[in-house]
């Protein structure tokens, strides 16, 4: 069993292959955790270190690809040169029901492909131009999102009066997103900003946009979904549970969420938010502007979610409260059945996990509640609240990395050898060529849900399925035993 | 306001103990309903509205409108120059892919090859943020060098640019020879460069940009007195890792010596050992350079390099060979002038191979005959695939080009003009996969011929996709075949016959109603 000193001295092993200059930086950002800390003790948020292969994205993947991207029945427009959208296009499973190309446009890509001279006479009057082009061929689409990238930010073009000029004209919102990719440290600025426009662009006019369901009356049940981006459908379950303990989603944000269910949020009682990361700068707005309070739920894993559930039903009176337990109990068979089958393969495996968002600390029950151990754990762009929310999920020992450099977390999973690799794409082959299993925890390797009960039987299946995958015992071949 | 009528949460899976993924749970009646009951929220059109908008996009009107698009693009198969320039810096020993700019673009690079390729690919930026867009780039890419050469010991950095270090114009050449003579990184470190804004041409333009960067770096001073006896290969943006080893195997057979720039097969297909290898690109750096005096430099994709032949004609003054061994025709005249600049006969191997490849065709061309084609991608690509639909009788009618040029665009047209097959045929170029769309709705095809994204076609118009091209995401292991010579030929007829005859099935396949024709020998 690794102490927290023999732990220490293997991250300063790993550091010591860095040049002066950026061994310095990058030791603010590795720890280990000691016991009862009420934080995790590293820096967040910073610049990453030039050259040392970050896995950090930009702004613009934070607002098209997490925040706004989403929004079903809108089109969102990748502002500037073809790469941006065309790399992004399709790629993160954010789950939607409607008819693509005519009333929701989610995996498609629309750019404004910048040409050099674009870049030299500006952009603004092609953008101009492009959303008449909008309005001609998707007569059905609820608005228009524009996420400008790199160049459009540096050569001064107008993409507020564009929006301004455009919106009156077409009657339908157009919301400029200031995301240009070299603003911020990673894509967590991106979804900030995101936000900011929907503060600024969206609220102040959504009781003009907005249009009730026929009859509707605001309910002492209503809430929003906030946060769930519907990957691999995840936002699904989650909404049928607090459908079925009695609660009234009346929007989801943004995983198969519309333009109106955006301009609903304001008439919930609460906002219910799953990725805090990215999505908690318009929870506090509205809870300054409209006295909506707002609670941070986790639905990996029957513990937490038995724990959310009653803490979302602790907000509302008896008869929810009396509804959650009932749900929580009708779903304990199906529980102990998953456990029953799946402990008994997983127990005691260690994992070491890097992801985004919320996952590096919400994940991290879900594990325990199949009997496997996190000992690894860091965010590609969390800030300081995060780091501190996960030292209430970790336990002793557990090293701590943030904004992980391809060097060390290769070096840091060679000597802790964990059993379980979850993090993302670009580090899936590189683990899987060291005989390392490894799941995506970004797309969910392809599938999920992974939110909910439904969805923690998926997880448990596929953590399984990685872990006693029977091709790794065909890696050695016979003859060199 | 529709009740919520089906709050309850199934109690029970359908089936005890199966567990139910996105593929069969979001089908159940519970989530049909939760989906039912979600809509009214959602501001949604009414449904008919939502039919008759869709029939609407089928039509000849919308089609017009549609082309007269001038300010938007929808669904381009094109990408942008760093891309190219990455994929073509890993065929080389040792080599750190370097991107010097904003840090999102390289996240979104790797992202992008690692899922077409089921590989770990690394490649580093200069990380550049706010500061940088207003004081210059300098002071990343001296850390960046620093850093990435200590951590990573690369034999050598090929850095392209983002967007953004040319918007801002960083010079960097001289930032990179500033941080060589700080002593940053080794004086003697190939550290190659090209400029590589995303809004000039596209991934094949930085392919071009890279390779003749590479090729001025390691190459500079070793023109040697005598040729070296070796022919030089390079195969462009082409994503078939099979075509580079069937390519060496053929050179093998014939007994050539050669030197393939950038071989990127194994970087894209390494093999497990259970230790991860950060660098498999197998032209070395001492071949690379030595590439300078061979006998002459074969090019199968003359769309992509036109820099680089440019710079081989007359700076090497070495001479250049442009060659599509696709189908059974372009690899004949490919075979037939390696033949007669080595003075070497085609291998017997070889002509047994051409043999069985036709006997293969012949078995198969009446299910292709006739069959109208749309197919889209880089003009090379879509240049072999056309050459070859046209020796199956296969008549190609929507050829979408996103990265189309003049030159090529009339060197095509001449090839379909001279076949009988080819009358049919339009070449679109510039267009992208929405203009295919209407293409597609308006004048219907039998068959198209594209990458992953022709599926979302294939859903709208029904029409049977035949996945050959860049990226192909949602379907394993296509990279590792040849689609180049005889082999080549055999397999890309293979998909296409395949796909058309599963297509059959799949239409007669209703008992009592269709399946008359689902028959067992076919």
């Amino acid at each position: 069993m690794a102490t927290v000193e023999d732990r220490k001295a293997l991250v300063q092993e790993v550091l010591e292959a860095y040049p002066a200059k950026a061994k310095k930086s990058r030791s603010k950002h590795l720890n280990v955790t000691e016991a009862d800390a009420s934080d995790c003790g590293v820096k967040s948020n910073k610049k990453s270190v030039p050259g040392v292969m970050t896995t950090r994205g930009c702004a613009y993947a934070g607002a098209k690809g997490v925040v706004w991207g989403p929004v079903k029945d809108m089109i969102h427009i990748s502002h500037g040169p073809v790469g941006c959208g065309y790399y992004s296009w399709s790629g993160r499973r954010n789950y939607y029901i409607g008819t693509t190309g005519v009333d929701t446009f989610g995996t498609m890509q629309f750019t404004s492909d910048f040409q050099e001279r674009d870049i030299v006479f500006g952009g603004d009057k092609k953008l101009d131009k492009l959303i008449d082009e909008l309005e001609v061929l998707f007569p059905l689409s609820k608005g228009t999102t524009i996420e400008s990238e790199c160049p459009v930010g540096l050569i001064g073009d107008d993409i507020e009066a564009v929006a301004r000029k455009q919106a009156k004209k077409t009657g339908k919102p157009v919301v400029p997103v200031r995301c240009e990719g070299f603003r911020g440290v990673s894509q967590s600025l991106g979804h900030h900003i995101a936000n900011d426009t929907v503060r600024d662009w969206v609220l102040p006019k959504a009781d003009e946009y907005r249009q009730l369901p026929e009859g509707y009356e605001p309910g002492p049940y209503d809430v929003n979904i906030i946060g769930d981006y519907n990957i691999g459908g995840d936002a699904w379950p989650s909404r049928l549970l607090l459908e079925a303990i009695g609660l009234r989603v009346i929007c989801q944000f943004s995983g198969d969420g519309t333009f109106n269910e955006v301009v609903m949020t304001p008439l919930a009682k609460m906002n219910l938010i799953h990725c805090y990361r990215s999505m908690n700068y318009i929870c506090r707005f509205m809870e300054e502007k409209y006295q909506i309070p707002w609670l941070e739920y986790n639905f990996f894993g029957p513990t937490q979610i038995a724990k959310s559930l009653r803490k979302i039903a602790a907000q509302f009176d008896e008869t929810i409260q009396a509804k959650a337990e009932e749900v929580i109990a009708s779903f304990q068979p199906r529980m102990d059945a998953i456990l029953d089958k799946y402990r008994a393969r997983l127990e005691g495996k260690e994992v070491m996990m890097m992801v985004g968002g919320l996952r590096p600390r919400h994940v991290v029950p879900a594990f325990e509640d199949l009997g496997m151990k996190v000992i690894g754990t860091g965010y590609e762009f969390g800030h300081g609240d995060d780091y501190k929310r996960t030292a209430d999920y970790v336990g002793e020992g557990t090293v701590i990395y943030d904004d992980v450099s391809g060097f060390e977390f290769e070096e840091l999973a060679k000597k802790m050898k964990p059993d379980l690799i979850a993090a993302g794409i670009k580090e899936k082959y590189v683990f899987q060529k060291m005989a390392l299993p490894f799941r995506q925890m970004h797309s969910w390797d392809y599938s999920g849900p992974y939110h909910g009960y439904e969805g923690f039987e998926v997880f448990a299946r596929d953590m399984d399925m990685a872990i006693n995958n029977p091709t790794w015992s065909l890696v050695n071949a016979p003859w060199a035993e | 306001m529709t009740e919520n009528t089906n709050p309850q949460v199934p109690a029970n899976p359908s089936e005890p103990g199966k567990i139910q993924d996105h593929f069969d749970l979001f089908h159940t009646d519970t989530y049909q309903d939760l989906f039912e009951y979600k809509r009214q929220f959602e501001g949604a059109h009414d449904r008919d509205l939502v039919t008759e908008t869709a029939e609407w996009t089928k039509s000849w009107e919308y089609r017009e409108k549609n082309f007269s698009r001038e300010a938007l693009t929808i669904n381009p198969a094109k990408a942008c120059q760093p891309l190219g320039s990455l994929f073509v810096a890993s065929g080389f020993e040792g080599t750190l892919p370097y991107s010097h700019g904003s840090q999102g673009c390289v996240a979104y690079f790797r992202t992008h090859l690692t899922r077409n390729y089921k590989e770990p690919f690394q490649a580093v930026s200069s990380s550049m943020t706010e500061d940088a867009a207003v004081f210059g780039g300098l002071n990343n890419l001296k850390n960046g060098l620093q850093n990435s050469y200590e951590l990573y010991k690369p034999k050598m950095i090929a850095l392209c640019t983002t967007c953004m270090a040319e918007v801002i114009g960083d010079d960097i050449g001289a930032f990179i020879q500033t941080a060589k003579n700080e002593e940053l990184i080794p004086q003697e470190l190939p550290v190659p460069a090209a400029h590589t804004p995303s809004f000039v041409g596209s991934h094949i333009t930085g392919y071009d940009n890279m390779l003749v960067s590479i090729l001025k770096t390691l190459t500079a001073g070793k023109k040697a007195e005598t040729t070296n006896g070796k022919f030089n290969f390079n195969l462009g943006f082409d994503p078939y890792i099979g075509n580079l080893r069937e390519l060496k195997r053929i050179l093998g057979l014939f007994g050539i010596d050669y030197t393939i720039l950038s071989d990127n097969s194994d970087t894209f297909d390494s093999p497990n050992t259970g230790e991860f290898k950060m660098y498999n690109g197998l032209t070395t750096l001492e071949e690379a350079g030595d590439s300078i005096n061979a006998e002459g430099s074969f090019f199968f994709q003359k769309y992509t390099t036109p820099k680089t032949q440019d710079y081989i004609t007359k700076e090497w003054a070495q001479k250049t060979y442009n060659f599509r061994p696709f189908g059974i025709k372009g690899t004949d005249e490919f075979l037939m002038a390696l033949s007669a600049v080595t003075g070497k006969a085609i291998p017997q191997e070889l002509q047994q191979e051409r043999g069985r490849a036709v006997d293969a065709m012949t078995d198969s061309q009446a299910w292709i005959h006739g069959k109208r084609v749309a197919l889209y991608g880089d003009p090379d690509h879509v240049f072999g695939i056309t050459q070859f639909l046209l020796e199956m009788g296969a008549e190609p009618v929507h050829i979408v080009v996103t990265n189309s040029n003049p030159d090529f665009e009339a060197e095509l047209r001449e090839v379909l003009t001279n076949s009988p097959y080819g009358q049919e045929a339009t070449i679109w170029g510039k267009k992208d996969l929405w203009h295919l769309r209407s293409l597609m709705f308006t004048e219907p095809v039998d068959l198209l011929i594209g990458n992953s994204y022709g599926k979302y076609l294939w859903r709208d118009t029904h029409t049977p996709l035949v996945r050959i091209g860049y990226p192909i995401f949602d379907r394993h292991h296509m990279h590792r075949y040849a689609t180049l010579g005889y082999q080549g030929a055999i397999n890309q007829f293979n998909w296409i016959v395949n796909t058309i005859l599963d297509e059959l099935d799949r239409k007669t396949i209703i008992p009592s109603k269709t399946d008359i024709s689902f028959d067992l020998i076919r």
